[in-house]
């Protein structure tokens, strides 16, 4: 049933896809870290048509599932024009999908800030940009860094499917070399094994971490 | 060929992949709920190995990603002469990943009852069994409700992975449409519609039930 020489033959190059996985995961959380600092600060404008516009947006992402963005992207952006490849559409599904997720987490720590420190900064005379940087950011983000970390690990388990828009990453190598040797066992369990053992150590460094900042706090 | 609506697009979808979706999102829910109350109660056991047994499954299933699990069931698996219909392999991967989330949401809200409640009912000469159906579920089901409806709407979007083993919701449909009359924008234009429509009677559920569930408490 299990063919360890087959194993260890297609290790190597599951592997090699490991980079594209990995890149995918760090480019996509960047971008997702950078939009989702954006909404929840747009949530907040005093425009209300801003703030309602982004709102629905936001809804609708987080209520629509990522393989249909995924696909809306790569194909439906090239009719108007947009042609992207598929690790590019791909960090882009993912990116846009988890902003909308992070947006929350950064919403929720924004408002944990208590409203003096707000009325601080307009006290010593901070500039709206200078409040935010100096005093609220470095508040807003320790406590919610364990949250953060643990979509970055959930973001790392939802590449395998950009393999739908042919990225070839992980799981997509394991299907193609399973595909040509009518061998799928030692492939696909190879791919969750590796899941396994980048997600659960780093989700337990998550726990310790969160334990740690409880005690500080 | 003859060009389509967008509402005619619409309504050939709902005809074709709607039931299916349904299907796999209400069965898969059910086994998610059965599979977490089991392990998350297994979760807490005074014995060593039911606790070490439930905590493999909860790991090794959030430890990897859904996608590799439902290819493991549906490709995987026949090589170990279990060949499972594509139905039966979504539901299975699908209720067995959100199972092991929802362990998680009633472990922790069956810890989250006051530890007053357990002393009561020990005071009160209840059994463990007792205690454990009519006290501390009840109080904590009601907690886990929101965090459960949150789960539930995952998972409803998660059921599209279901169409990379041929199985025919939704996004498989979609898929089909858009091959075969090139209106690609209005097809999945609409299928992220269709799924929004479906979700977002229950985000607003979940926040009403949040409401509801905080509602004279502190």
């Amino acid at each position: 049933m299990w063919n360890w020489d087959y194993a260890f033959s297609i290790l190597p190059q599951i592997l090699s896809a490991l980079k594209i996985t990995i890149s995918a995961t760090f480019v996509g959380f960047i971008l997702a870290l950078f939009l989702g600092l954006i909404f929840s600060v747009l949530v907040r404008s005093d425009i209300k048509i801003v703030s309602l516009a982004v709102k629905g947006i936001i809804q609708f992402i987080r209520n629509t599932p990522l393989l249909v963005q995924l696909y809306f992207i790569f194909y439906v952006f090239p009719k108007i024009g947009i042609s992207l490849k598929p690790f590019t559409a791909g960090v882009l599904g993912l990116g846009i999908h988890y902003s909308t997720y992070l947006s929350e987490v950064f919403r929720s720590g924004i408002e944990a800030v208590p409203a003096g420190q707000w009325e601080v900064a307009k006290a010593l005379n901070f500039s709206h940009i200078q409040a935010w940087i100096k005093i609220i950011l470095p508040q807003v983000i320790p406590p919610i860094i364990p949250v953060i970390g643990n979509y970055l690990i959930t973001m790392f388990k939802e590449t395998p499917l950009l393999s739908a828009i042919t990225l070839v990453e992980i799981l997509q190598t394991a299907k193609i070399l399973g595909a040509g040797s009518f061998r799928y066992l030692e492939g696909f369990t190879i791919v969750g094994i590796i899941f396994f053992l980048l997600s659960y150590p780093s989700s337990q460094l998550i726990k310790k971490l969160e334990v740690r900042l409880g005690a500080k706090n | 060929m003859e060009r389509l609506t967008t509402y005619e697009i619409f309504i050939s979808l709902i005809k074709a992949g709607l039931k299916v979706t349904i299907q796999v999102t209400f069965f898969a829910a059910i086994l998610a709920l059965v599979l977490g109350f089991i392990s998350g109660l297994a979760r807490m056991s005074r014995h060593r190995t039911i606790r070490f047994i439930s905590g493999v499954y909860i790991e090794v299933f959030r430890g990897t990603s859904l996608l590799v699990q439902l290819f493991w069931i549906y490709f995987a698996l026949p090589m170990m002469g279990i060949r499972l219909s594509a139905l039966t392999a979504g539901v299975l991967a699908i209720g067995l990943n959100y199972g092991a989330y929802c362990s998680e949401v009633v472990r922790s809200a069956i810890q989250n009852v006051p530890v007053g409640q357990t002393e009561a009912c020990i005071a009160l000469n209840m059994t463990k069994t007792q205690r454990m159906v009519k006290v501390i579920i009840p109080q904590a089901f009601v907690m886990m409700l929101p965090n459960l409806g949150n789960q539930l709407i995952e998972l409803l979007k998660s059921t599209s992975l279901v169409s990379m083993i041929t199985l025919t919701d939704l996004t498989y449909q979609a898929n089909i449409l858009n091959a075969t009359t090139f209106e690609t924008t209005k097809v999945y234009t609409m299928l992220l519609v269709i799924y929004f429509i479906i979700g977002l009677p229950l985000s607003k559920g979940v926040k009403l039930l949040e409401a509801k569930v905080s509602e004279g408490r502190v």
